[in-house]
């Protein structure tokens, strides 16, 4: 399984964009899904993100790394809105997300899961997806009200709709459990079922392999390239799993203070001295530090 | 017989409790914050059903009809007037400011309607008394329909809360308001539709009381609402059927012990219960322990 992904990793050619950027040839022609410009926040004094520029194709799995606070929650955190940008500016599919806030986020196609798990716990497996599916099914008031057959209809058809995206993960019999009940693999596979069914064009993943064992890993790297084929979306992920970044992120961007350091395909960004100094090197720190704790 | 028929009195206040508490509770679990000016909406709906029938010369229905929405608009107005504001603010700022708006609306209803008590038109409810076993036992027709009326409300808002896309919303953004934003939820929309059902809500309690205990003054919502508060806690804030238990123990426990302990200190033995139980289960008695987020 792995060797396939590999080979498609392989077969991926990544062209530059005007903003030196790159993605890959085949979403050349295609307006790219997300366009940060000198993007940056500030936090009081303190700079979290500064100069972020990033071109994500209409169908790349892009990822995002870099050592512990380097700004990677943050960056998610700026293109869903939660907080406004301080300088540059975000497009998504084209549209500019300046005065934006979350729900126009949502709306426009930006769905995100969360690095701590944050479903609505209280509720069913399958209320959790019908949400995300909620703002695209429109019926009136009064055939809400008075259960009109058109009610029954959307309703219907939105319960047909969850199971089948629950089916994506083997999920579809799971639907009349509380979500927070189930166990964390499921939990993690939920809240991604629960992104996509916002209809996204772009999904970001923040640590979607955090806390799984290393088949579930591959199992999830499966599936991320069986959702963007599928739905012929983007995915951009936070992950410090190396082995799902190298294998199925096209292009790759790496963040260090707030500032990316590198950009390029798993070959490049390996070869970077940089990366190598900024990432591993912190990497050895931690090491060094839990040694002399220990 | 006589310990009888005070339980039932029991049942009845502590259903116009419920009904008030479902206010308190509703809007805690959802917007996250306690709205001290709830009980003085009830006195604003119970003036309203006044001047509707003894001005207006409306028939009751339609009173109580004007009443709730007067109210909803009230309720509405005053979260985005006076708490939307401070949605990002300090939850003491915003405890401060509710208080606040409750002198508010007992100072302008000392100016519409003067500081004289009016006597509520006993032909608000139009339900016979009942007598039972021979006389010994009569249900008057407030009494019955308070019970009702709980009952009846009880199972709309059950309804509407689990089953309807609104409701939905508003678990989600009681569970989790920022996952519900990126959900595609508008939590602003969702808040005024909460404080929307409880005030109508309180307008429907306001007659209920009014019935009961016919003067009505600008303080007449206060102690109610104070005593709603405090059975909203006792069941466990946030939860509905918490409410609607949490009122009618209240009730019982104030009738009964105005009955047989002491008149004089019917209310200090409700809030003795009230630390007692806080003591043993400081979440109420159907409240859920809060995990909290990292």
């Amino acid at each position: 399984m792995s060797e396939t992904i590999r080979r498609r990793n392989a077969d991926t050619k990544m062209v530059p964009v005007p903003s030196r950027s790159i993605i890959p040839e085949r979403d050349l022609g295609k307006m790219p899904v997300l366009e940060c410009q000198h993007l940056g926040i500030d936090f009081g004094g303190l700079t979290a993100v500064e100069d972020f520029n990033l071109v994500v194709g209409k169908t790349e799995i892009a990822g995002l790394i870099g050592p512990n606070g380097a700004g990677k929650t943050t960056v998610f955190n700026l293109l869903t809105k939660v907080y406004e940008p301080t300088r540059g500016s975000v497009m998504i599919n084209g549209i500019d997300m300046h005065g934006m806030d979350t729900v126009a986020a949502s709306r426009h196609g930006i769905a995100r899961t969360f690095q701590n798990i944050r479903l609505f716990s209280n509720m069913s497996v399958e209320d959790n997806v019908r949400i995300g599916l909620h703002n695209q099914v429109r019926y009136g008031m009064p055939s809400g009200i008075l259960r009109l057959p058109a009610y029954w209809k959307k309703e219907r058809e939105q319960h047909e709709k969850a199971m089948e995206l629950l089916s994506i993960f083997g999920m579809q019999d799971m639907g009349d459990m509380q979500a927070g009940s189930l166990p964390y693999g499921a939990q993690r596979r939920l809240e991604i079922v629960r992104a996509l069914a916002t209809n996204p064009s772009l999904l970001l993943l923040d640590e979607p392999a955090a806390g799984m064992n290393p088949h579930e890993t591959q199992e999830l790297m499966d599936n991320i390239i069986k959702i963007r084929d599928q739905f012929q979306i983007a995915v951009m992920l936070i992950e410090h799993d190396m082995n799902l970044v190298m294998g199925i992120c096209e292009g790759i961007c790496v963040l260090n203070y707030g500032k990316i350091i590198a950009k390029g395909t798993a070959e490049e960004i390996q070869r970077n001295p940089i990366v190598v100094e900024a990432y591993l090197g912190k990497q050895k720190d931690v090491g060094e530090k839990e040694g002399t704790e220990a | 017989m006589i310990f009888l028929s005070n339980l039932v009195n029991g049942i009845s206040l502590g259903s116009i409790y419920a009904v008030i508490a479902l206010g308190y509770t509703m809007v805690y679990g959802i917007a996250k914050m306690l709205n001290f000016a709830h009980g003085d909406v009830i006195m604003v709906g119970a003036y309203v059903a006044f001047c509707a029938m003894q001005y207006w010369g409306l028939p009751p229905a339609a009173a109580l009809l004007i009443a709730m929405a007067v109210c909803t608009v009230l309720g509405i107005t005053i979260e985005s007037l006076a708490y939307r504001p401070l949605r990002q603010a300090a939850s003491l700022a915003v405890l401060i400011t509710a208080i606040g708006m409750s002198y508010l609306l007992q100072n302008l209803a000392l100016l519409i309607w003067g500081a004289n008590p009016k006597s509520f038109p006993s032909s608000m409810i139009v339900l016979p008394t009942l007598s039972l076993f021979g006389g010994g036992l009569t249900i008057s027709g407030v009494t019955l329909v308070a019970i009702l009326a709980n009952l009846l409300i009880m199972l709309v808002l059950t309804t509407f809360i689990n089953r309807t896309k609104m409701g939905k919303a508003m678990r989600c953004v009681s569970e989790d308001r920022g996952a519900a934003e990126l959900m595609g939820i508008n939590v602003n929309r969702t808040i005024s539709a909460t404080f929307a059902i409880g005030s109508a809500l309180a307008a429907i309690a306001g007659v209920l009381l009014c019935s009961a205990y016919p003067v009505l003054m600008p303080t007449t919502g206060s102690m109610p609402g104070i005593k709603a508060f405090t059975a909203a806690v006792f069941g466990g804030i946030g939860s509905i059927p918490g409410a609607m238990i949490g009122g009618i123990l209240l009730g019982v426990i104030e009738i009964l012990g105005k009955a047989y302990i002491s008149t004089e200190l019917g209310d200090a033995i409700v809030f003795a219960v009230l630390i007692i139980v806080l003591l043993f289960r400081p979440t109420g008695l159907l409240g859920r322990q809060v995990r909290e987020k990292v």
